[in-house]
């Protein structure tokens, strides 16, 4: 067995009185795709604001790559080589596909003693980028705007890949898209895992989560309910963790095992 | 993975999506209206085009400022109390205390560019709108003007700047005149009409370039150059189209804001020297209403009130707008009052026409 990426041990994380994670351990290994689930409130998105450096965890370790690490800004996380996508917050809409793709990355040119940003390279990366992905543009100035909500996603993925991410977290990235769009994000995270990257893919959505995963790691009121490998659990199991066992099994009775 | 259902851009609808079409637009409405109204007037003769170009370049130094920083995603309603400021702050360490006029140019650069500071300093740090932290800086530096003016000469004008800035090495930077030699050519060679009579005689009516007019126009091409060429443009976009998004990917966007206010604070005044090297004076009510003219100018240039989208470019077509139309209608006898229900039914059809852009764009519906 490789040595994970990145494990997460008893991560605990108060708010105040607010005990939002309490201990929580979790690791991924390099190509695999590792997806945290959870219904809302369960601590998912805390827990990862600790991997992505926005939030100190108040106790617990966080090893990548062996070694110990401290986190105190996204600007760390991101320099160990852990790239976050946010399911709104990927892109800016009013910005050229270039301009976002290498928002905060921006390639220099010196002219005399300025340095400007080249834009030439910018954009034929870009569209190369983008036409590795499945997406093509008609041109790299057009607005991201313009882009569907998949095409934002995969923009994003994209961007975090050419950038050497080793560890790519996804939030949610699926759960405002359309059927045809889901494919195509998730067939891009299958993509991105058969690279060597560990992703971090999480969602509610049990049938997204079966598609591309290789473990899942079920999160419910801010603690572990365990790790299961692909083909060891049913949907139904991880359906079951996800809303606490019982509630659910009672509601699902009642609509007839659709949800 | 092409889809059918998106048409290919034609050229023209590529051309409209660019923030600055509705003032080209305007200015070659607004030149050909009074070329109509007003040709015959001197409008445009040397003398005529010198008078709203000067005026133009005011407005343009101030939008540039007022562009970038709300293109950064806020606003600064402290512009005109400072160009106040900043005068008076110049006439009284020059005339009243005596100091050489260059070090009183350069303190008051130094206190303006600190309040802009102080100004993004409470935006970042409170989370407070910019809207009512530099409201709050528009009655707190008008009334520091007037008092310390007050306090004193016991006067709220200050005169006599134009006596000590004789000789200074930093005053005809924003007060002087440049490229003499070749207004004195054209007029020789009949370009340009001469004085008949006076102690002027035989030179030309419009002496050259004022330095005005050339701060303007650097401030502009800088700007367009930061804006569109830098990196740190990308991060003046990024910072006012989605703050959060900006800074998960690393975008100092803290830092961006914070230049801009300093900037814009700057643009203000250079405003103020360059008006005080004029007159020789300083006076606590100037720069009355200017924070609004240079929002204004912006718009017009197409910029969203929002953030994220705009051109510098564009705010300065809007301020040769705003010069054209202040002075022409001047020219063509017009009621001067009129100039502002010019302007609020300019504003009121720039904003429309940028929402309309804007969804362009972003492709919403």
């Amino acid at each position: 067995m490789t040595t994970p990426l990145i494990e997460m041990k008893n991560i605990e994380k108060h708010f105040g009185a607010v005990i939002a994670l309490g201990g929580v351990s979790f690791d991924v290994r390099p190509g695999e795709c590792h997806c945290l689930l959870g219904d809302n409130g369960a601590g998912k998105s805390t827990f990862i604001k600790t991997m992505s450096g926005v939030h100190k965890p108040s106790k617990g370790t966080i090893m990548f790559e062996g070694k110990e690490m401290s986190f105190n800004s996204p600007r760390d996380s991101m320099n160990a080589g852990i790239a976050t996508v946010y399911q709104d917050l990927a892109m800016i809409p009013l910005m050229s596909v270039t301009r976002n793709f290498w928002m905060g990355n921006e390639p220099l040119k010196k002219f005399g003693p300025f340095s400007m940003m080249d834009f030439k390279k910018a954009n034929e990366v870009t569209m190369t980028e983008m036409k590795k992905m499945g997406i093509n543009l008609r041109e790299p100035g057009q607005a991201v705007g313009t882009l569907s909500g998949g095409e934002r996603q995969t923009v994003a993925i994209a961007r975090a890949v050419y950038f050497g991410a080793k560890l790519l977290i996804l939030d949610e990235p699926t759960s405002a898209l359309g059927v045809r769009q889901t494919a195509n994000v998730l067939a891009n995270i299958d993509k991105v895992r058969k690279q060597g990257i560990g992703v971090v893919f999480i969602t509610h959505n049990v049938r997204h989560a079966m598609a591309v995963g290789d473990r899942f790691t079920v999160l419910n009121r801010g603690k572990t309910l365990g790790t299961a490998v692909k083909g060891e659990i049913t949907p139904e199991e991880l359906q079951d963790l996800m809303a606490g066992g019982q509630e659910l099994a009672t509601l699902e009775g009642s609509l007839g095992g659709t949800v | 993975m092409t889809d059918e259902r998106i048409k290919q851009v034609s050229k023209l609808r590529r051309a409209m999506i660019r923030p600055e079409l509705g003032a080209i637009a305007g200015a070659v409405l607004v030149f050909v209206f009074f070329m109509m109204i007003a040709g015959d007037s001197g409008m445009f003769a040397p003398k005529g085009i010198q008078n709203w170009t000067v005026v133009s370049a005011q407005f343009a130094i101030i939008a540039v400022g007022a562009c970038l920083l709300m293109i950064a995603g806020e606003f600064d309603l402290s512009v005109g109390s400072m160009i106040g400021f900043a005068g008076i702050v110049i006439a009284i360490l020059s005339v009243q205390w005596g100091w050489p006029v260059w070090l009183a140019i350069i303190t008051a650069f130094v206190v303006c560019i600190a309040l802009g500071a102080l100004n993004g300093f409470l935006v970042i740090k409170t989370g407070l709108p910019s809207f009512i932290v530099t409201l709050a800086f528009l009655y707190i530096l008008r009334g520091m003007t007037i008092w310390l003016s007050i306090m004193t000469t016991q006067k709220t004008i200050i005169g006599g700047v134009k006596q000590v800035a004789e000789g200074d090495w930093l005053a005809p930077v924003f007060g002087g005149t440049i490229l003499k030699g070749l207004f004195q050519w054209f007029a020789d060679i009949g370009w340009i009409d001469t004085f008949t009579r006076g102690s002027r005689e035989g030179q030309p009516v419009v002496e050259g370039v004022p330095m005005l007019v050339v701060w303007a126009i650097g401030l502009i091409i800088f700007g367009q150059w930061l804006l569109t060429k830098t990196r740190f443009g990308n991060w003046i976009f990024a910072s006012g189209g989605d703050a959060q998004a900006a800074r998960y990917v690393g975008v100092p966007v803290n830092r961006v804001k914070m230049l801009m206010f300093m900037f814009t604070a700057f643009c203000a005044c250079v405003f103020a020297t360059a008006q005080v090297m004029e007159f020789g004076s300083a006076a606590a009510d100037r720069g009355l209403l200017k924070e609004f003219e240079a929002i204004i100018c912006v718009v017009i240039g197409g910029a969203l009130l929002t953030g994220g989208y705009g051109s510098v470019v564009g705010a300065a077509l809007g301020a040769l707008i705003f010069g054209v139309v202040q002075q022409g209608l001047f020219f063509s006898g017009a009621e001067s009052s009129l100039f502002r229900v010019f302007l609020g039914t300019i504003l009121i059809l720039a904003v429309i026409l940028n929402t309309y852009i804007r969804r362009m764009i972003t492709g919403e519906r």
